[in-house]
């Protein structure tokens, strides 16, 4: 209940914050804290600087920049779920997140950034073919959703770096949906999709599935996505496509399933996320 | 010798310095950055109202109105709430007027222990603020993030139609018990 | 025994004003004065020697003022235990640890900050060791949990009857007769009834204050039972219990984890009497689960024999019960008290048998319904699947099986215990009979026709509660152990004041039973006094008499009782006062409206001002009378009282990920006479949540280490709001013979009447795909497993 002490600062912008962060050893970007400061309290982790960007200004708008919608990286798990230019797979996966204090608090890009397995935006910025935007000593760069889940979280972000905003998609149809530890689409997802599909003149013309809560970090349904691409959509297509959802990923056990059970519900939650996105 | 764990020490702790208003009293003064909210609410300022029952942000015993929204208080840093305007279970009543809120709780039984009262009222405030017609099913979600382990959430749904019916200005259903008796 | 009038009125809760204000105090909100914290070194490993504890370094942390260690409590012996069958539990770890999160080393700092820094700078040395933690493999007793007790099994629980070796065998007889008949059906299953950890949201918290110059103990705790830790004090330190006050201010939630004398308790109080200041223990959330105790943990196999028209010949249930490392306050006494329900509401032979094993896991105890959850769970699975094998009405099998109406009141069960009173059949009846469950019925089978897997489950059920009987002292339960030989009876005092105000002091120890509200009822409505007009306290050890505590959904039924018969006492009093006044015969005076006027003249009154007035000038009062107003009463029940109802719920399954969801869950339960409908309601509605979460979500899980892997809220999901649906509650009332109230008690019947009705619901749900059975909790990994393993054994 009590973090160990740390230095803290917060800057009033990202130069600031990154020039922070590169005098100190162990050091934490701190938003809406909604995942850090559990750990801290925990002490599981002790940073020995905390790094709070919410005083800068500036990164708490959701935009529009061409075909992509860029999300800052203070923008609220509520805002992101409610705001009517963003992709519905990720307002949905904002919306299934945590509970209402948690998404008044807790920001879209602290929880991409986090990579929990088991949280749902991630696997929607994934699927949604999503950019990341990070701020370092040496500039910005861009990092692409795909190369950016390394592993249990663990992100492409360097210790001297600040996500400013994660950018996605606009077009085309996506949805996502779970099954929550506690049943429904509550709490962390046991399992769930992403998808994300363009559709046209009557065939599927590109599509990205993303998968949560079933690997070691939210990965991609490359064979479902492959399969699905040239076919009409149909209930059938779709149930086959999906069915290939665990192919060439590497499904992992934990408390809420087994990795046979895992391997099912990558299919059961791709097929569902895929019919959802198509019934927009 | 055998294994032992060495734990990461503390380092020396970083002051700093907080201003906000709570209940609408301006408060501020030096603190640890490592003090969370609900410390600085429940330790500085003696407003024991606002409860902690666990550390993984998830029971809301400690829920407080932060810039006019539920925050859970405990996992939300001092330093971060500085200018911030907060309100807590003590605030909620003006001029010794409960808030249909609290008359809810009251007149529906939605409470026995009590512990978890303050915070899931915090949050039924902030749900009633959005949306003051609620379906029974926008109510559980509204306070999907309130744990309660006496009261099976039955009468503080029952609580929170009453104080809802209340801030529309209609007369609140009858009790259950006094449509059975 | 005559049966009072009932009170009957939902009248709001005094406690809620407080409450809802913000201005509640629990132990955590109480400052005292230069106040010092705690926060303990704990144990990672399961099972490990200490080698050694090096406090250097913590000691010279910002703020610390001491660290202790076993070497500086051994003295004060191992902590108390009511129910001492099995090892004891060391204040301090003493050269070996038990369990993860057994405390090793105590750090006392300035703050709390402080103090947790500190506990992270002990260096303790460990060599890990074997830990057992599977029950079956303790029972096995190839490797000893303790070297010091002969056997991992502690003790082993058999009926019945309960207690009679000869009619044990008798009934193990009479069964394996039954067996050999061939127009017999046998159905058996092993069930887990999974461990729980009781999640109080207000985790327990102690601060303890010692006076030098006064010689006396000021303590405030999250405790159930105030008595028994002012007991322990006063036995540990050497102190007369008069010198130790405990006070347990709001108390938030007790669910049986709050019933127990607790290590922190005694090493707070040591530590302030070492230190001369107030020390205070918070619980985190982190330590709770492997600090306080849990409950449950049990398997077993449960089998029924009888015929294909529905006649039971007889139940048997043989298994195990994870007693954890440590013995606490009853823990092995929990197994027995599912001994009384045994044989449920049935007449059947029953033979009844569990071994409750030592492992190296956290203690359990008592939580919600303690024991008679876990017995109802197995026999009403097990009928059930009796039910379906034969084809026949589950609600039929049960009542054709029924102990019925006229062996009452005080029929004796096969377990040989006297259940006070009960119409079984009536009840059931009763709840088929609604329209909820007609409802349920048309929305299974419509959902059936449509494909869907929705199932609907029953259940009925005895429970055993309002301990009481004091008898029970020469089994052993009493506060004997903490120095205060104390049987399970009940006190209450009350006392009008010279303002015609009324003060009921009782020695419970409620956690939002709503006791100001009930007990103020009781004394309003005999006196007859305005009922804003009479006030409760509770809580303080020195103010208040002799309290068992709350627990056993015992208060109303015993304290109840006993406010009730000083309530009496006073009116008998109050009776000649006002006769003398009146100069009418005492016999003739009755109460109401604040005064007593004589029957049949309603003009011919005096207020309660009045005659209080005479009391305290004595002078006023008859020759011979003494003055004041003021009686106390002891209630010493005869028996335990046996409540009972049956349940139903409505459950739908997704078979192709197993997401079970609650539809709808109707009741009948019968608790008696009811004081507070409102209460009682609420108090069902909480038990109830309990049961479904047992069945629906938690689970404590360990590792074959003994390493809890659902030590947070994040791993081990408790229910929200979102999980349950709003129940449709329905009672008969039977009330009681052995209080003169006639309440038999209701804090526990949700729970002990639910977890089977929802797995049996679920059962039903997914019988056309072969489940027969699915061990709780019925998170969707398990369901889906079920079902793939039943659609598999169809096929091969």
């Amino acid at each position: 209940m009590f973090p160990r002490a740390f230095e803290y600062v917060a800057p009033a912008s990202i130069e600031e914050a990154v020039t922070a962060l590169k005098g100190s050893e162990f050091a934490k970007v701190m938003s809406g804290g909604m995942s850090l400061l559990p750990l801290m309290k925990l002490r599981l982790v002790s940073p020995e600087l905390v790094v709070d960007i919410g005083r800068i200004s500036g990164l708490d708008s959701i935009d529009d920049q061409g075909d992509m919608v860029s999300i800052g990286a203070l923008v609220r798990h509520y805002q992101t779920a409610e705001a009517q230019n963003v992709p519905r797979a990720l307002a949905q996966a904002a919306s299934y997140t945590g509970d209402v204090q948690v998404r008044n608090r807790g920001t879209t890009v602290g929880a991409v950034v986090h990579g929990d397995l088991a949280a749902d935006q991630p696997s929607a910025v994934l699927a949604l073919g999503g950019v990341i935007v990070a701020r370092g000593p040496n500039g910005t760069r861009e990092i692409a959703a795909d190369d950016f889940f390394v592993d249990a979280l663990t992100t492409a972000v360097e210790p001297d770096e600040v996500v400013t905003a994660i950018k996605v998609r606009k077009g085309g149809m996506s949805a996502y949906d779970k099954l929550g530890r506690r049943g429904g689409r509550t709490d962390y997802a046991v399992a769930g999709a992403a998808a994300w599909i363009q559709k046209d003149n009557g065939s599927i013309s590109d599509a990205r599935v993303a998968l949560t809560g079933v690997a070691a970090k939210p990965t991609l349904a490359t064979a479902t996505a492959q399969a699905l691409i040239g076919t009409d959509g149909s209930d059938k297509a779709i149930e086959e496509a999906a069915a290939k959802a665990a192919d060439g990923v590497t499904i992992l056990e934990d408390l809420y399933g087994s990795v046979e059970y895992k391997t099912h519900l990558a299919g059961v939650f791709a097929k569902r996320a895929i019919k959802r996105a198509l019934s927009a | 010798m055998g294994w032992y764990f060495r734990l990461p020490i503390s380092k020396e702790a970083t002051v700093v310095k907080v201003a906000m208003t709570v209940n609408g009293r301006k408060v501020g003064g030096e603190v640890e950055a490592r003090t969370l909210l609900v410390h600085y609410i429940r330790e500085n300022l003696n407003l024991t109202g606002t409860h902690i029952g666990c550390e993984t942000s998830y029971c809301g015993a400690c829920t407080v109105m932060m810039d006019g929204r539920p925050v859970k208080s405990c996992t939300v840093l001092a330093v971060a709430a500085d200018g911030a305007e907060i309100m807590t279970i003590e605030g909620l009543a003006r001029d010794g007027q409960l808030h249909p809120v609290q008359e809810g709780f009251w007149e529906r039984h939605g409470l026995q222990c009590g512990y978890c009262t303050p915070g899931m009222i915090m949050a039924a405030v902030g749900l009633l603020q959005q949306n003051n017609n609620p379906t029974e099913d926008e109510i559980r979600h509204g306070i999907e993030g309130n744990l309660c382990r006496c009261t099976g959430y039955h009468n503080i749904v029952k609580a929170i139609e009453y104080a809802g019916a209340k801030m529309r200005g209609e007369e609140p259903a009858p009790a259950e018990w006094e449509v059975t008796a | 025994m005559s049966t009072t009038s009932v009170l009957g009125g939902a009248i709001r809760r005094r406690e809620d004003p407080a409450l809802i204000r913000g201005r509640g105090r629990y132990v955590d909100d109480i400052k005292l004065p230069n106040a010092a914290h705690v926060a303990f070194v704990r144990s990672p490993f399961a099972h490990a020697k200490v080698n050694s504890i090096d406090t250097a370094e913590a000691k010279k942390m910002p703020g610390v003022v001491a660290v202790y260690t076993i070497d500086d409590v051994r003295h004060l012996g191992p902590l108390l235990a009511q129910v001492a069958v099995g090892k004891l539990k060391p204040l301090l770890a003493d050269g070996l640890v038990n369990h993860v999160g057994e405390a090793v080393a105590m750090v006392v700092a300035d703050n709390r900050y402080q103090a947790q820094d500190a506990a992270d700078a002990v260096i303790v040395d460990y060599n890990p060791l074997p830990a057992i933690v599977d029950m079956k493999e303790a029972a096995a007793d190839k490797a000893k949990v303790h070297d010091d007790l002969d056997s991992n099994v502690l003790i082993t629980w058999e009926g019945g009857p309960w207690g009679n070796e000869e009619g044990i065998a008798a009934t193990r007889q009479t069964i394996a007769d039954a067996k050999k008949r061939d127009d017999v059906v046998v159905v058996s299953q092993e069930m887990i009834n999974q461990r729980l950890i009781p999640t109080a949201i207000e985790p327990r918290a102690v601060a303890a204050d010692w006076n030098e110059g006064y010689g006396r103990f000021t303590v405030y705790s999250s405790t159930q039972i105030p008595h028994a830790l002012a007991g322990a004090i006063a036995k540990t330190f050497g102190l007369a219990a008069n010198s130790v006050d405990v006070t347990a201010p709001e108390v938030g939630g007790g669910f049986g984890a709050k019933l127990n004398i607790y290590a922190d308790e005694i090493l707070t109080a040591f530590a302030s009497m070492q230190l001369n200041r107030p020390v205070k223990y918070t619980e985190s959330r982190r330590e709770s689960p492997n600090n306080t105790i849990q409950g449950r943990g049990w398997v077993a196999t449960a089998t029924i024999t009888g015929t294909r028209d529905g006649e039971i010949l007889g139940f048997e249930l043989d298994g195990l019960a994870d007693m954890g490392a440590y013995t606490m306050n009853f823990t092995v006494a929990i197994p027995f008290l599912g001994t009384f329900v045994g044989a449920g509401q049935y007449k059947f032979p029953t033979h009844w048998k569990i071994a409750c094993v030592t492992t190296h896991t956290m203690t359990t105890d008592a939580y919600r319904g303690a024991g008679r959850p876990e017995a109802m769970y197995y026999l009403e699975r097990i009928v059930d699947a009796y039910a379906r094998e034969i084809g026949m009405d589950p609600a039929e099998v049960r009542i054709k099986n029924f102990i019925p109406a006229d062996s009452f009141p005080n029929a004796t069960s096969p377990i040989g215990f006297t259940h006070d009173t009960g119409e079984y059949q009536k009840n059931l009846e009763a709840l088929v009979a609604t329209t909820e469950y007609a409802e349920m019925k048309k929305e299974r089978d419509q959902a059936r026709s449509q494909g869907r897997h929705v199932g609907l489950g029953l259940s009925s059920y005895v429970e055993v509660c309002g301990f009481g009987p004091s008898a029970l002292a020469g089994l052993g339960f009493s506060w004997a152990a903490y120095g205060l030989p104390a049987a399970f009876s009940g006190s209450g005092l009350v006392r009008i004041n010279p303002d015609a105000s009324a003060t009921v002091i009782i020695g419970t120890g409620p956690s939002g039973q709503g006791h100001e509200t009930a007990w103020a009822q009781l004394v309003s409505d005999q006196l007859g006094l305005d009922y804003d007009k009479v006030r409760v306290s509770h809580g303080s050890t020195t103010e208040s008499p002799m309290g068992i505590g709350t627990f056993g959904s015992r208060s109303a039924a015993v304290d109840g009782s006993a406010a009730y018969e000083a309530a009496l006492k006073i009116k008998a009093k109050a009776a000649q006062i006002a006769a003398h006044i009146l100069e009418a015969s005492a016999d003739d005076i009755e109460f109401g409206g604040g005064a007593a006027h004589v029957a049949g003249s309603p003009d011919k009154s005096v207020t309660w001002e009045e005659i209080v007035t005479r009391a305290y000038q004595p002078h006023q009062l008859p020759e011979g009378m003494e003055g004041g107003l003021e009686a106390q009463s002891v209630f010493s029940p005869g028996n335990a009282t046996w409540p009972f109802g049956a349940h139903a719920a409505l459950v739908e399954v997704d078979p192709e990920t197993g997401d079970t969801k609650l539809l709808r869950y109707v009741t009948m339960d019968d608790c008696g006479n009811v004081i507070n409908p409102m209460i009682v309601d609420g108090q069902l509605h909480g038990g109830l949540v309990q049961g479904i979460a047992q069945a629906m979500m938690e689970d404590a899980i360990y590792d074959s280490e003994g390493n809890l892997l659902t030590g947070s809220l994040v791993d081990y999901p408790l229910p929200t709001a979102t999980d349950v649906p709003l129940f449709e509650l329905h009672r008969t009332v039977t009330p009681s013979n052995v209080n003169p109230l006639g309440v038999k008690g209701v804090g526990e019947a949700g729970t002990i009447g639910s977890a089977q009705t929802i797995v049996n619901a679920a059962v039903d749900a997914l019988y056309d795909l072969g489940v027969r059975h699915i061990d709780m909790p019925l998170r969707s990994r398990r369901v889906w497993q079920a079902i793939q393993e039943a659609s598999n054994g169809a096929r091969s």
